[in-house]
């Protein structure tokens, strides 16, 4: 709490003040940066996300020739630091640019889970009655469903594919986020700021749009981080179902997939694509109970 | 006589499990810059009153009859829109517990600004100068860098300071205060009714001053009602009702304060508690705890007496101006 009282800048004027302010998120980021086990995962997410991105630029072997002749080598082969699948082709590379495609999987359905369930979850909450039976009694319709076995029948539904295969799963996760922004809004629906807002002459939409989104924010934020482990897990899954991705294209759930047959012959190299998919996994939910710490400002 | 705030027949019923009848009957006139108590103990309907003034209540579960005129406005036949924009401009209302009235993710700058912004259509930078204005009106020190604070990092007398430039910040007519001291300590409780009452000059507004402390009441108040049962038993100027209390709820009340009583005599204490509120009043709701009631008493609520010009009680026994003082 002290730290974030301190420090006494000249500030020129009004205007200057209020878009220089620090705001909530900078110092829940100043906060977070001083947590060493979310930095270290910082650091281990933004080095898998630069090398996926940058891919093409590495200077990497191509992640599709393969070689009859140097299939399965194992790790630490010269010219194959991770060696090579079960068609020759090398690990090292299909790893980078496969994450590619599963930190997509993994990211983009938790972010439109996250806007249309925030959404629905206010609007549900803040309204109450009729409206958040309605939207609620839908959405216990999908929880119904392991979120498992939900996304493979939407999948086996739309066909196979990534787009399709990011549609189910933002239908996965949709009611689990509007469930948390239902129970958040509601909590924050009869604080007295409420009242205060509506005092001031505020209409429903400035509140949900103003005072309820920003308090309950933090909260659905971090559970939705915390997600995206679970999205990547459910997408390597239907990669591994025949569902999402298709071969050659490389992605972590469908090489594991893929490798599972060289379980006997290579078991290092077969565990590979299983290992990335845990490390993001970890660092994600690590850094959502970070960013969870970090955001109780008051403590 | 149109003053700026009239009341007429007032009553407001909850309806739900059970039914509560939380204000029965409740007439108020309230004239431009004048200070007005609602002093009253715990589910006396203060509260409900002045959240009925400004239809804060829940519209399901809230049943208001009577009429509400402030500023020549019928605040009961206002739609939404027109709410909104009487709401914060025209009244504003300030609250007990400012570290929960404040929205904890913005910074009050923000928050005053939001409120400008939306009311009179300024710039961000218009409405973030007048925030710092009207920080500066509550004398917040260093008020430029308070601008930029979160409500988590003042003290509960700053908040409410911050809380009150918020209210003020529209220039409103009338302002609402439900017991903005009551979470305060008493060193700074003094410093905010000063700047109240400071404030009010300044700006010419009324006030409505909810309070359950006879004291902050005669501190501020021009006028004080005293609510009861969701009645106002009597209401006169500040001076008459702690002079010469006409009704003997205020009696009772001035008797039990600590303030010039002897060391070793016990308090005075109205015996009993306030009655049920699950049925409207048919009789004086303050009868069984009287202890002067009649047959009377039982028989009919009894009507406001006007004592003293200005001054009215709500008692069978209290005698009105122009008869003469009964012997004894």
């Amino acid at each position: 709490m002290s730290s974030v009282v301190g420090e006494i800048t000249p500030q020129p004027a009004a205007t200057e003040i209020a878009t220089g302010a620090r705001g909530y998120w900078s110092t829940v980021a100043r906060r977070l940066s001083r947590d060493p086990v979310s930095v270290i995962c910082a650091v281990i997410l933004a080095a898998i996300l630069a090398s996926a991105i940058f891919a093409p630029w590495l200077g990497l072997a191509d992640p599709y020739q393969g070689s009859m002749i140097r299939r399965l080598r194992v790790v630490g082969t010269p010219h194959y630091p991770l060696g090579t699948d079960e068609l020759g082709r090398d690990m090292l590379a299909r790893l980078i640019y496969g994450g590619r495609l599963s930190l997509l999987t993994g990211i983009l359905p938790v972010c439109l889970a996250f806007i249309t369930g925030t959404s629905l979850g206010i609007v549900a909450g803040y309204a109450g009655g009729k409206i958040n039976t309605a939207v609620m009694r839908t959405i216990d319709v999908f929880y119904a469903f392991p979120s498992v076995l939900l996304a493979i029948a939407i999948s086996g539904a739309l066909g196979a594919g990534i787009v399709n295969s990011i549609v189910s799963l933002t239908i996965v996760f949709i009611p689990q986020i509007t469930r948390v922004a239902e129970s958040v809004t509601i909590a924050v629906r009869n604080r007295d700021f409420i009242d205060a807002a509506r005092a001031s002459g505020a209409g429903p939409l400035t509140i949900m749009r103003v005072h309820v989104l920003g308090n309950v924010l933090g909260p659905i934020f971090v559970y939705a981080t915390g997600l995206v482990s679970v999205s990547m897990i459910l997408a390597s899954g239907l990669s591994f179902l025949g569902l999402g991705t298709r071969p050659p294209e490389p992605e972590w759930g469908l090489m594991l997939n893929t490798l599972r047959t060289a379980i006997y012959a290579n078991p290092v190299v077969a565990a590979l694509p299983g290992a990335m998919i845990f490390a993001v996994s970890i660092c994600f939910n690590l850094l959502s109970d970070g960013l969870r710490s970090a955001m109780n400002i008051r403590d | 006589m149109t003053g700026l705030v009239e009341v007429r027949n007032l009553i407001v019923r909850f309806s739900g499990e059970r039914t509560v009848h939380a204000v029965n009957d409740v007439d108020l006139t309230l004239e431009q810059g004048e200070v007005l108590g609602l002093l009253g103990e715990s589910g006396s309907g203060k509260s409900v009153t002045l959240r009925a003034l400004m239809r804060l209540l829940p519209k399901k579960r809230a049943q208001i009859s009577g009429s509400i005129s402030i500023g020549g406005r019928d605040v009961l036949a206002l739609d939404d829109d027109q709410l909104s924009a009487f709401r914060g401009q025209v009244v504003s209302m300030i609250f007990q517990e400012p570290g929960l009235a404040l929205d904890p993710v913005y910074t009050i700058g923000d928050q005053i600004a939001e409120t400008v912004m939306r009311h009179e259509g300024r710039s961000r930078s218009e409405a973030m100068a007048r925030a710092l204005d009207m920080l500066e009106v509550v004398r917040i020190p260093s008020a430029k860098r308070r601008l930029a604070s979160y409500p988590h990092e003042m003290s509960g007398g700053m908040r409410q300071r911050a809380m009150i430039a918020l209210a003020l910040a529209c220039r409103p007519k009338l302002l609402l205060a439900d017991e903005p001291t009551t979470a305060l300590d008493a060193t700074v409780q003094i410093q905010i009714l000063l700047l109240l009452r400071e404030l009010q000059r300044e700006f010419g507004m009324s006030i409505i001053f909810v309070t359950h402390d006879i004291g902050v009441a005669t501190e501020i108040c021009d006028r004080i009602s005293v609510m009861y049962a969701g009645q106002i038993v009597e209401t006169g100027a500040c001076r008459d009702i702690v002079r010469t209390p006409a009704h003997p709820y205020p009696r009772g009340l001035l008797a039990s304060t600590v303030r010039g009583a002897r060391r070793d005599a016990p308090l005075g204490a109205i015996p009993g508690a306030p009655p049920s509120l699950d049925v409207a009043p048919v009789n004086c709701s303050f009868a069984p705890r009287c202890p002067n009631a009649e047959a009377r008493c039982l028989a009919a609520r009894p009507p406001a007496i006007e004592v003293a010009p200005g001054h009215l009680a709500s008692c069978v026994l209290a005698q009105p101006a122009s008869s003469e003082p009964l012997p004894g």
